[in-house]
């Protein structure tokens, strides 16, 4: 399959295209089956292109024939497809939630979910910047749409926000790539990396410019200090699929930041090698902290989860910081456990919301819920894993991040703040369990079902967490493979420029 | 046969009181018994090797990239706890059978019991760090299960939080610990890391592993100033509080610091914090234990006190010592267990824990009362019970050490002040209870248990008197095996005769009995003396601590999180300032080496107007109207700008992009008010205008140094391949829909999913429509001049060819699908002005929506065609062609997919400004969702 690459961004555009047009776009229940088998053919389709770039090497996919560093080029290597595959399946749990029901609070859901996942994994796919930027624009555009889905003032304030927080991110994102590309000429990312060395001392300082600009508009994407306080309020709002689905959208941040600064400048860029570094340290250690600080002062479980997202990325973001190939890897792992869990979390954030009347998920004292015994099993399994204790996936992520970094003048810190956080974040989350399952008054005449979708999907998506434990061996050779491919970038760009000019 | 399974059975036997729950109460108990009953008979097999001296190992790979394996090691030690665990573990299912009640689901505890006993087996034979971790984290989590059975009761809520909250925090600090010493050995297999004692104790980083190994153990084993959860975890039903504090979960802390004896033990610095440690939480917990009302109370603080003798023992650095530790660990495992079990059926027979009701017990229940009181003399330390041996022990240790120099006469003495208090709890327990007089209005009259409840008990007690009577026969082998796998090496000779000859320990346990007896028998003096102080409750100033750090988080995420989009910006553009500003200090010369344009007034003129209009734009923002007029000035100049500077594609997209916006603009205004108040103070203008005019400059200083820079990029490439390559001569479009057509494909969507965005908010909306100016005066009657519509019917097709022209051209000269589009979307909009949603609507019966979806559709089709020609997706083709009267001409796959941009582009504008404009109209209302 030559084609294979481009399929996760073709397959869901086509998807959101053909839901728009007759006989698809009027009828609910078509849109529903259509949808569900073309995100089965989507896991499918990422599955297949992640075996056979991990087996037959990194997929490239050269559009319009235009070879490399003229044409856009798309990188299946490994990092690239975990992360679609990831997005995939994040995707469809999020989707078969919506197909319950909250798909028809609003237009246009199904093809705008697709349309967002088109967005999401075109930016994991692309090897080149300015292409990187039309994507960020696709999953943005599609976000802002899908964060009112449902209605409210509360939804729309918090679009406003978080639309205008954007806009200005996605211009200065335009400055960025004018700087870029003004300085090395290029917007092939494996090509800018080549030709990066040589700038001269001129170009140097505005390139530098240009890439903590970068910085800049991935940090807000990705919610990091002290450009995340949008965040919670406006995950909290949103629409349980969509909260979920959002899951994935602070990693397109993480993975820029990742993509951006490990090959473009990274350890071989001469002066302007690791740029990023120095303040990437700091901004991670606060944005864990406050992301903690926000754990512990959540009065809702939407909000809880909203501010482990938070904590996620400062996690992530150290793992980054340390720029070595075993914190990679750690932090590849750790993404794919969080994202998971954290989507879980806002559906079963929903699922008590529905059951428990006025009160909602937040922690206070209401109504017995009708169907505490399997929410209450799915929510245990999601708090352990995202606090971090075994058995579950957390530990093993948390216990990574900690063994990276071996021999770090940082480790204390690191240590220190990564261990508090997860302490922060047992001690909420008891207080939010036990208040929640616990302190009732009074029994429950609700008398709703939760749909079976609803079911598959929470339990699809916490089953993920103990299969990256028993599967932990293979989980973590993949990702330190995928981890020394983006490190050991020389190898990787010259297969990325068949021909290409020096 | 296989070590795994020793953990492996007692593990899925979790799942099986969910199951046989049931079928009754007595197969749910013997089914649950069934599994760690077979993985005790498998320890049993594997004992006579232990006690060949060997030990038992098994390793299966797991996740190599974290050091964790499989890893079992089944030693003396283990071999201990394992019998500890599973016997005694056995003992409480049984126990619990009768304990429950009707009420509470059998099958849950059972579950949480076994899902423990798992975790405390695990934690024991694992010969793996990580492993080890895991396992101890489980039975943090297990127990929180346990503690809060009884979930609708306040106390047991927060009892086990608060026991998951020190635990947990001990578990982390115990992870770093472990990874600490990890990273020391370069190992996480414990026989590597026990074999490197030396190495580790002379490592750098030696105290701070320790303390952190430490902090686990401590929290763990409830030892000061730790000890605070566990009278709490008293909430728990009483079979769980027989089995996790005599035998396993507090008894965790202390395996732990047997295990690492070899490893971490023999320093002054192990000496000054275990052995100081375990000696303050002997005397505090045997001090407050006699003031416990509550029988529960009262051994739970025991339970802390033992736990301090044994960590004492632990910390005296002497190979005695620790064996002594290890004998005590099993005594005071046989003799709680049995006292908590008793507590539990006075509790259940009675219906009351409190000592001061609780008196005279010996008339109604004389069996179960014996069994008492022959365990809690062995907790006293008398003779003939097993307690007695390993208090002679303790005492002759404590004589043995100097280690605090010419203070090391105090330890003894505390010691045996410990004992003392330690026999007039004993006492209290005996008196109180069993003697004493008559029972003060208890539930009900207190009665024998059923038969089976006591055989527990019993079989405790039993023990008990053994061990205290034959110790050599009943345990010396197992303290050997056991002592020599703490120390790894020799065990020293040791007696376990009960009669040593008069000797000072012997003294001092006598003078602990009588020193015991007094401050019984004068205990209320005692009484009213502590009653002066108010008891402080853990628990609420627990609660307490944590509510006020929630508070404080509260109040830090309140003054920051705000809600101010204001100041999320600000720190927005503050940051971006600090991160494009802070590289241009590097920057000498601002000034490029690219020759420059010399100025001309055009120029200037213009740049002028472009700024003044910006400016007038911000200045006069809160009055709408005359602000959108200066806004499109500037898109003028800009458009302008584009095309004097050779960009005429640019140029005319900006132009109709102009239009459009400003269109948009306007029915968007007339929803809102004309003028708004002014919102922001003097200040924080004054901070916005530094902010944004810092900016400025940066961003101006950029790109002045880019602008004279002279450039070398991929751009010459498009411009010597675009008519070979892509069979265009106006190169911006064959990069549109060409070299870089893939992003053209991207934003096109973009437009679309825009306008869908846009039609799914507004179709939500039902916003007030003014009826009249914000001067009063009421929006014209006329709104569809005649002239207007005249003239925009006669333009329409003008319109139409005009854009098929611009359409048509694009490939060549400047043009293109998306400019073409725009232009047809202006004309239609213009016949929604001048006739009016009424009129259109039967004559123009497009769906917006599939023009949307199907530019989308034509543009990927095109790229999909190139499939067939084994080419990647948008590969393009283009032919010249000669027909006769027209000449020579041209058709290129690009052109279709421009005409994808250009249906799309069509589409999206429409569906926007014409279901915005809807909105003015009384059409709104029939705007339904289409599902």
């Amino acid at each position: 399959m030559q084609h294979l690459a481009i399929f996760p961004i073709l397959l869901p555009m086509l998807a959101a295209v053909f839901m728009l047009l007759p006989p698809l776009s009027n009828s609910i229940t078509r849109q529903r089956i259509f949808a569900v088998s073309i995100m089965l053919l989507l896991v499918t389709v990422s599955a297949l292109l992640l075996l056979t770039s991990h087996q037959q090497g990194t997929q490239l996919y050269i559009l319009g024939g235009w070879q490399p560093p003229f044409g856009i080029t798309l990188v299946g290597d490994r990092l690239s497809t975990m992360m679609v595959l990831l997005t995939s399946v994040l995707g469809l749990c999020a989707q078969l939630y919506a197909c319950a029901g909250e798909d028809k609070d609003g237009m246009y859901f199904h093809p705008l979910f697709m349309f967002q996942i088109m967005g999401v994994n075109g930016a994991f796919l692309t090897g080149d910047i300015f292409n990187l930027f039309v994507f960020f624009e696709v999953l943005l555009i599609a976000s802002y749409a899908l964060l009112i889905h449902g209605g409210g003032k509360q939804k729309t304030k918090m679009n406003v926000h978080y639309v205008i927080l954007n806009l200005v991110g996605s211009s200065i994102f335009l400055f960025a790539l004018g700087i870029l590309y003004g300085t090395i000429g290029s917007l092939n990312i494996a090509d800018m990396a080549n030709k990066i060395r040589f700038l001269d001392e001129h170009e140097q300082a505005l390139a530098k410019a240009g890439g903590l600009l970068l910085l800049v508009v991935f940090g807000l994407k990705a919610a990091l200090l002290p450009l995340h306080f949008w965040l919670p309020k406006t995950y909290a709002a949103a629409s349980a699929p969509v909260a979920a689905l959002f899951a994935i959208m602070t990693k397109v941040g993480v993975y820029s930041i990742l993509r951006v600064h490990t090959t473009i400048f990274g350890e071989d860029a001469g002066a302007l090698a690791s740029i990023a570094i120095p303040w990437l340290w700091p901004l991670a250690l606060l944005t864990l902290t406050m992301g903690a600080i926000g754990v512990l002062a959540s009065p809702s479980l939407r909000l809880t989860a909203a501010n482990l997202v938070i904590v996620s990325v400062g996690t992530l973001m150290l793992a980054i910081a340390m720029q070595r190939e075993s914190a990679t890897s750690a932090a590849l792992y750790y993404m794919m456990h969080t994202t998971l869990v954290t989507g879980a979390l806002f559906l079963i954030a929903d699922l008590i919301s529905k059951q428990r009347g006025k009160a909602e998920d937040r922690y206070v004292i209401a109504r017995k819920m009708r169907y505490g015994k399997f929410i209450g099993i799915a929510f245990f399994i999601a708090a352990l894993t995202s606090v971090g204790m075994p058995p579950l996936s957390g530990f093993v992520g948390k216990i990574l991040i900690l063994q990276a970094t071996q021999g770090l003048a940082e480790t204390a810190w690191v240590w220190a703040v990564v261990l508090l956080a997860g302490l922060a974040s047992m001690v909420a989350i008891s207080r939010a369990g036990t208040t929640i399952f616990w302190r009732a008054a009074g029994e429950n005449t609700n008398n709703e079902k939760i749909s079976p979708l609803k079911i598959i999907a929470v339990v699809l998506l916490l089953s993920a967490s103990p299969l990256l434990v028993v599967f932990g061996g293979a989980v973590t050779d993949y990702t330190n493979l995928a981890a020394a491919q983006l490190h050991n970038s020389v190898p990787t760009v010259t297969a990325l420029l068949p021909g290409g000019n020096e | 046969m296989n070590l795994l399974w020793v953990v492996l059975l007692p593990l899925i036997g979790t799942l099986v009181p969910l199951f046989t729950e049931r079928f009754g109460r007595n197969i749910c108990t013997l089914s649950v018994a069934l599994l760690p009953a077979w993985s005790l008979i498998l320890v049993l097999m594997y004992a006579v090797d232990i006690f060949d001296g060997q030990a038992i190992r098994q390793t299966i790979e797991w996740i190599p990239a974290i050091g964790l394996d499989l890893s079992f090691r089944l030693d003396g030690l283990s071999l201990l706890f394992l019998l500890l665990i599973l016997g005694i573990g056995l003992l409480v299912i049984l126990y619990a059978r009768y304990y429950l009640s009707a009420k509470d689901s059998m099958g849950h505890f059972y579950a949480y019991l076994i899902l423990f006993m798992s975790a405390m087996v695990g934690i024991v034979i694992s010969n793996n760090l990580i492993q080890l971790w895991m396992f101890w984290e489980l039975t943090s989590i297990s127990s929180f299960l346990l503690i809060s059975f009884w979930s609708h009761k306040s106390e047991a809520r927060k009892g086990a939080r608060m026991a998951l909250t020190v635990t947990g925090a001990g578990g982390l600090a115990l992870l770093a610990g472990l990874l600490l010493i990890g990273n020391m050995v370069d190992s996480y297999d414990l026989d590597t890391v026990l074999a490197s004692g030396d190495l580790i104790r002379s490592h750098a980083a030696y105290p701070v592993a320790l303390v952190l190994v430490l902090l686990g153990a401590f929290t763990k084993s409830a030892q000061f100033p730790f000890h605070f959860w566990l009278p709490h975890a008293m909430s728990a039903p009483t079979p769980v509080s027989a089995y996790l504090h005599s035998a396993t979960m507090v008894k965790a802390g202390i395996f732990l610091m047997a295990r690492f004896y070899p490893a971490l033990a023999g320093t002054d610095l192990w000496f000054m914090i275990v052995s100081l440690t375990g000696l303050i939480t002997l005397l505090i917990g045997a001090y407050v234990a006699l003031f416990k009302h509550d029988l529960k109370g009262l051994l739970a603080y025991s339970t802390i006190s033992h736990l301090g003798l044994i960590t004492l023992l632990l910390g005296l650095n002497s190979d005695l010592a620790a064996v002594a530790a290890v004998f005590h660990i099993i005594n005071h495992a046989i003799f709680k267990a049995s006292l908590f079990m008793a507590a539990g059926i006075i509790d259940h027979e009675s219906g009351s824990r409190d000592m001061r009701k609780l008196n005279g017990l010996m008339k109604y229940m004389p069996y179960t009362a014996t069994l008492a009181i022959v365990a809690a003399l062995s907790m006293a330390g008398v003779p003939l019970l097993n307690g007695f041996l390993s208090k002679e022990m303790f005492f002759a240790e404590t004589l043995n050490q100097s280690t605090l120099g010419s203070l090391s006469w105090m330890i003894p003495l505390l010691a045996t002040v410990g004992a003392a208090f330690s026999v007039a709890y004993s006492l209290r327990f005996i008196h109180d209870v069993f003697f004493n007089g008559e029972p003060i209005d208890l539930p009900k009259t207190p009665k024998e248990p059923p038969r089976y409840m006591k055989v527990p008990v019993e079989i405790l007690v039993g023990l008990c008197l053994l061990v205290g009577i034959f110790p050599a026969y009943v345990v010396g082998d197992l303290l050997h095996v056991a002592s020599s796998a703490v120390l790894t090496h020799d065990v020293p000779v040791h007696s376990l005769a009960i009669w040593h000859g008069f000797n000072i320990p012997l003294f001092m346990s006598f003078l602990a009995m009588v020193g015991g007896a007094t401050i019984y028998y004068n205990r209320r003096h005692l009484f009213q003396f502590q009653s002066q102080f108010d008891e402080p409750d853990a628990k609420h100033i627990f609660e307490g601590v944590v509510q006020s750090i929630v508070n404080a988080s509260e109040r830090i995420i309140s003054a920051l999180e705000n809600g101010s989009l204001q100041r999320y910006i600000f720190l927005l553009l503050l940051f971006t300032l600090v991160m494009a500003g802070l590289p241009l200090l590097d920057l000498v010369q601002n000034t490029g080496s690219r020759p420059q344009i010399p100025l001309d007034g055009v120029t200037v003129t213009g740049a002028v107007l472009l700024v003044l209009s910006a400016i007038a734009t911000v200045i006069w923002y809160r009055r709408r109207f005359l602000a959108l007029i200066f806004l499109s000035v500037v898109g003028l100049m800009v458009s302008l700008i584009f095309a004097k500077f050779s960009a005429p594609d640019l140029a005319l997209t900006q132009l109709s992009v102009e239009i459009v916006t400003i269109i948009l603009l306007l029915l968007a205004l007339f929803f809102l008010p004309q003028s708004t108040q002014k919102e922001s103070t003097n200040r924080r203008l004054s901070g916005d205008l530094l902010i944004s005019g810092l900016l400025g400059c940066v961003i101006g200083t950029i790109c002045f140094a880019m602008l004279t820079t002279p450039l070398d990029t991929i751009s010459d490439f498009f411009l010597a391949n675009s008519k070979t390559g892509g069979g265009g001569t106006n190169v911006v479009n064959v990069i549109l829909v060409d070299f870089r057509g893939f992003d053209t494909l991207g934003e096109i969507t973009v437009l679309g999913i825009a306008a869908l965005g846009i039609f799914k908010l507004i179709a939500k909306m039902r916003i007030y429509m003014p009826v009249r100016d914000d001067d009063g005066r009421a929006w014209s009657n006329d709104p569809h001049p005649m002239m207007l519509e005249m003239v925009s019917q006669s333009l329409l097709p003008l319109a139409i060819l005009v854009s098929v022209y611009i359409f048509l051209r694009g490939h060549n000269v400047p043009g293109g699908g998306f400019i073409a589009g725009l232009i047809t979307a202006v004309a239609i909009i213009q016949q929604y002005i001048a006739h009016g949603v009424q009129w259109i609507k039967p004559r123009i019966k497009i769906d917006y929506q599939w023009l949307i979806a199907g530019g989308i559709l034509i543009a990927t089709t095109t790229g999909l065609g190139s499939w067939i020609f084994d080419k990647p997706f948008l590969s393009t083709w283009f032919d010249h062609f000669n027909l006769p009267w027209i000449g020579e001409f041209e058709l290129a796959s690009a052109m279709l997919f421009d005409l994808g941009v250009y249906l799309t582009v069509v589409g999206s504008v429409m569906l926007i400004l014409a279901n915005l404009g809807k909105l003015t109209t009384s059409e709104r209302f029939e705007m339904k969702e289409n599902d």
